[in-house]
């Protein structure tokens, strides 16, 4: 399924902002992308399994806040990374 | 024939300052990792090639990248410091930033220890590329207390900073945690003491605290054994290993310049002589130089007398801080001195702090900088 990634993260993708990448849930589709894009995940998810702070996750355009959240083949999922601070 | 590297680690990215070992001729490269924290970037002495640098992108977290070719290509940790996953419902820490980095003893080839925020403790065995927690102390049972709750902490949140190996043991590891104290390991982390008696805590109403102390920074000396020197929150120390206890050096400071500071500095052929900046402890603690007049202040007899060196500084209206990562030296003969500052400012002393001069304007904010030889 195709994945939208922020800017911050395409140093992992070799510059492309979108990329596919397959799962049954949400935990799922990072742990691919991550095989795919070694590192990528531990840039949105830290040590102890949590989001980090101002990365949020859409699929189909509608916020998610679980992991466990399941997918379906044709989903789309966006990442967004706020930018705050200075 | 080496040249002689400056790496300047700043909260918008890393840059390496270069020249010939006759420290006339400069150049800039950088900068690397643009818009990300860099809290410290060190090059392997034993190999002369392997540049380590801590590194922070705004919210995606802490990294430690690699460099074998001086910042021509990184390579990122596969492994990055991270405390373990908390067992049960409880959630666990999480590493807000590597602050420190230190190659492991001279025989220990690839070993690195990491020291991070909120306090942990991590190594490496392969060269950076792969990090587990020293659990020893990162799961000690006394941790919590030692390093205090999260509301007690410095702003940047509580850190295990100036990591030092005992140049004599390898298994020899002094750490400083900041509103926690000095403590050193015999058993490479396997258990650990506090190591702060005569050190003042003048913030505690018993001054005679075992631990909560305040070090600034921890410095081990390269080539003496048993000589350490401490900047901390309260005043400069050196140790007597033989009685296990601190001596206020710093009440030898001027009166009216005090002993508060961040940074110290050690001379690597001369164990009694020792740079400190201070800074102004006074009042709401500004942390700038003394009138805004800044100079660094020599030691060459382990801290009974204190020399005043600021020629070629701000003369007045010179408001900027050192952090205790960003001064140091290198180890040229005469020994070549550095700091960086909160304004983007470089300097630099090729006579032992006698004279000043700055080396570039205009960088980001420095939070610290670390000198080598590269071949």
């Amino acid at each position: 399924m195709k994945v939208v990634l922020p800017s911050p993260l395409a140093s992992y993708t070799s510059g492309k902002r979108e990329v596919q990448a397959e799962g049954t849930t949400l935990a799922g589709l990072l742990a691919d992308l991550d095989r795919r894009y070694p590192g990528i995940r531990f840039r949105m998810i830290d040590e102890q399994d949590g989001v980090r702070p101002h990365m949020r996750f859409f699929v189909n355009r509608v916020l998610v806040r679980s992991l466990a959240v399941p997918l379906a083949p044709g989903d789309e999922v966006f990442v967004v990374a706020a930018l705050s601070g200075g | 024939m080496t040249r002689l590297a400056v790496l300047v680690g700043t909260r918008k990215g890393l840059f390496v300052l270069g020249a010939d070992r006759k420290r006339r001729a400069w150049t800039i490269d950088g900068p690397h990792f643009l818009g990300q924290v860099v809290n410290h970037a060190v090059l392997d002495p034993r190999d002369g090639r392997t540049l380590l640098a801590a590194v922070k992108a705004g919210h995606l977290g802490h990294t430690v990248f690699r460099s074998e070719d001086l910042g021509r290509t990184w390579e990122e940790s596969s492994t990055p410091p991270a405390f373990a996953k908390a067992a049960g419902e409880g959630r666990g820490e999480t590493v807000s930033h590597v602050f420190w980095l230190t190659p492991g003893a001279a025989k220990e080839k690839g070993r690195w220890y990491a020291g991070t925020s909120p306090a942990g403790l991590f190594v490496s065995d392969d060269g950076g590329r792969n990090w587990c927690g020293v659990e020893g102390f990162n799961a000690h049972p006394d941790r919590r207390k030692w390093i205090g709750p999260p509301e007690d902490a410095p702003p940047d949140g509580n850190t295990l900073h100036s990591l030092n190996v005992d140049p004599f043991d390898p298994g020899h590891i002094y750490i400083g945690l900041s509103a926690g104290g000095v403590f050193e390991s015999r058993d490479r982390g396997a258990t650990w003491s506090p190591l702060n008696k005569g050190c003042a805590a003048d913030f505690f109403p018993d001054p005679d605290v075992p631990y909560g102390h305040d070090p600034h920074c921890v410095r081990v000396h390269p080539k003496v054994r048993d000589v350490v020197y401490q900047q901390n929150h309260c005043g400069i120390y050196r140790l007597d290993r033989a009685r296990d206890r601190w001596e206020r050096i710093g009440k030898n400071m001027p009166k009216d310049i005090g002993d508060i500071g961040f940074p110290l500095v050690l001379h690597p052929r001369d164990a009694k002589t020792a740079w400190v900046f201070p800074m102004d402890g006074g009042t709401v603690w500004p942390r700038m130089p003394i009138g805004g007049k800044p100079a660094a202040y020599v030691t060459r007899d382990a801290g009974r007398s204190w020399k005043r060196q600021d020629r070629g500084l701000p003369a007045a209206q010179g408001w900027f801080t050192v952090k205790r990562q960003a001064m140091t030296c290198d180890t040229l003969d005469p020994l070549g001195l550095y700091f960086g500052t909160t304004g983007g400012e470089v300097w630099s002393s090729f006579d032992e702090g006698e004279s000043w001069q700055c080396l570039c304007l205009h960088l980001p904010h420095i939070y610290s900088v670390e000198t080598a030889l590269v071949p």
